[in-house]
């Protein structure tokens, strides 16, 4: 069956015009008056960052919707506690190094100072690999900053910087435990940024909304920025791409944080 | 676009993904994906499309392995197929 | 005959990209294994956005950044007419934009049910799961 579509896809390509040619189809109709028009609209030069987020932001905040429900399906299909089996802890005496105790209890201890709590597939503690993580983390998150900054500019925008952001965090989880990391940045704070992102986006548009003009129309802004409308939608579009890196971010480290742990939140990888 | 350069990745494209689902280990399947994934980086940067390749690279071969390990760590490794 | 080959040689990048999609659509379908056919689903996804970013492909034309200085009087050095010729069609990348991110979040939403799979039938092999659902 497989073949019988591979055939008939083969047959769909000889209608196809030559690689990369100038004239075909696909360039003729609306991306000239794209590629002409965009800088004196938008003061924008990255073509693709003023089509995405000002051209076609509708399609922009939908997907960032999609993102975030995306993470809640997740958070939903893992996160239900289960009580059916009684924790199984484990528990490591620092002093002497290689005792590891096995404790099966119902009431949770509390902390502990002789005993450091560890996780079932436990790797001894390694100083290059956590000293390095935990420096590089800082310049990470510059990096992430920068991209979704220099959208404009450069290539980047609000999704590479947001997931850079995210995967600054999955880099301390992975390299310390998954609880170093939620002591960081706890699941509330990362579950309220997620639709915090969504809402700057949808809140924009609302906003250009309620002062006169379409939705979505950065043009309005120009109002309340004190600037001429070309310039105000610059700035629209940095606003929304600051909305959608957030949103990214979160969702990316929701995801993780419930695949990683099958929902309970104790171990990592 | 070179078309050597092209041929060659695009070769390289093929034997990756078809390494992926062929074998029997689903830890390497995972990092034959992300090997993919940067492969595919690769092809759009030379066709020009500088911010679909960064997102590739960001988000195939950083986010989407990651993805994949830390699924198959909490599910079983070997498979017979 | 000939002009077969010569075809060949023209398109030979559709013809791999045809070939990368039949990979994923088998991976899919003939695999048992859940995670192997979500690696299909991914090898898939994947060529479908090479073959739409390919399409926007120029000859000689550059990326679609508009030209400019840099420094304090970097607002005023733009080219006066800008040629629509000169730059790759910023269409196709500005979809798969869209699609690459969907299809990570596809992705979390799919490894996140394999495991909930794993949880309740012990297995990820298609055909244990199967006999394991007709027994009860």
């Amino acid at each position: 069956m497989v073949i019988l579509t591979g055939a008939l896809l083969i047959y769909a390509m000889g209608d196809f015009p030559s690689w990369a040619d100038p004239a075909s189809p696909a360039h003729n109709h609306v991306s000239p008056r794209y590629i002409e028009k965009s800088l004196e609209q938008t003061s924008v030069p990255n073509i693709v960052t003023a089509v995405l987020a000002d051209y076609r932001g509708y399609d922009t905040m939908f997907e960032t919707t999609v993102v975030f429900a995306a993470g809640v399906v997740c958070f939903f299909l893992l996160r239900i506690p289960r009580k059916d089996e009684p924790t199984v802890r484990r528990y490591r005496h620092t002093l002497t190094g290689m005792t590891i105790r096995v404790k099966e209890t119902r009431q949770i201890p509390p902390v502990l100072e002789e005993f450091e709590r560890i996780d079932t597939l436990w790797a001894p503690h390694d100083l290059i690999i956590k000293t390095c993580c935990r420096i590089l983390v800082p310049f990470l998150q510059l990096f992430g900053l920068y991209v979704i900054a220099h959208g404009h500019h450069s290539p980047g925008g609000g999704f590479q910087g947001g997931v850079i952001l995210g995967a600054s965090m999955i880099l301390l989880a992975i390299s310390h435990d998954l609880r170093t990391a939620i002591g960081r940045m706890s699941e509330r704070v990362h579950a309220i940024l997620c639709p915090v992102g969504v809402f700057i986006y949808a809140g924009t548009g609302a906003l250009c909304m309620v002062l006169g003009l379409n939705f979505l129309d950065y043009g309005a802004l120009a109002g309340i920025l004190h600037v001429d409308p070309v310039t105000a939608r610059s700035h629209g579009i940095l606003i929304v791409e600051i909305g959608v890196g957030l949103a990214v971010m979160a969702t990316m480290i929701w995801i993780y944080n419930n695949i990683s742990s099958k929902g309970k939140y104790d171990e990592g990888l | 676009m070179i078309w050597q350069l092209d041929l060659a990745i695009l070769t390289l494209v093929v034997i990756a993904a078809i390494g992926a689902i062929a074998i029997k280990d689903l830890l390497g399947s995972a990092i034959l994906f992300g090997a993919y994934s940067f492969m595919m980086c690769l092809l759009w940067a030379i066709m020009g499309a500088v911010d679909v390749a960064f997102t590739e690279a960001s988000v195939g071969a950083g986010v989407s392995t990651v993805f994949f390990v830390a699924a198959v760590f909490r599910t079983t490794r070997r498979t017979k197929d | 005959m000939p002009d077969l080959i010569t075809s060949i040689v023209d398109y030979y990048n559709y013809l791999i990209y045809v070939i990368l999609m039949m990979i994923g659509l088998y991976a899919m379908i003939a695999k048992k294994n859940l995670v192997k056919k979500i690696v299909g689903m991914n090898i898939f996804q994947t060529a479908i956005i090479l073959f739409y970013v390919s399409i926007g492909a120029k000859k000689g034309a550059t990326i679609p950044i508009i030209q400019h200085g840099h420094g304090e009087g970097a607002h005023e050095i733009v080219p006066s007419v800008i040629e629509a010729a000169e730059y790759i069609n910023p269409l196709p990348h500005v979809l798969m934009l869209t699609a690459i991110v969907v299809a990570v979040a596809t992705l979390g939403v799919a490894l996140a049910l394999a495991i909930k799979v794993y949880n309740r039938y012990e297995t990820l092999e298609e055909d244990e799961i199967l006999a394991q659902i007709r027994e009860t």
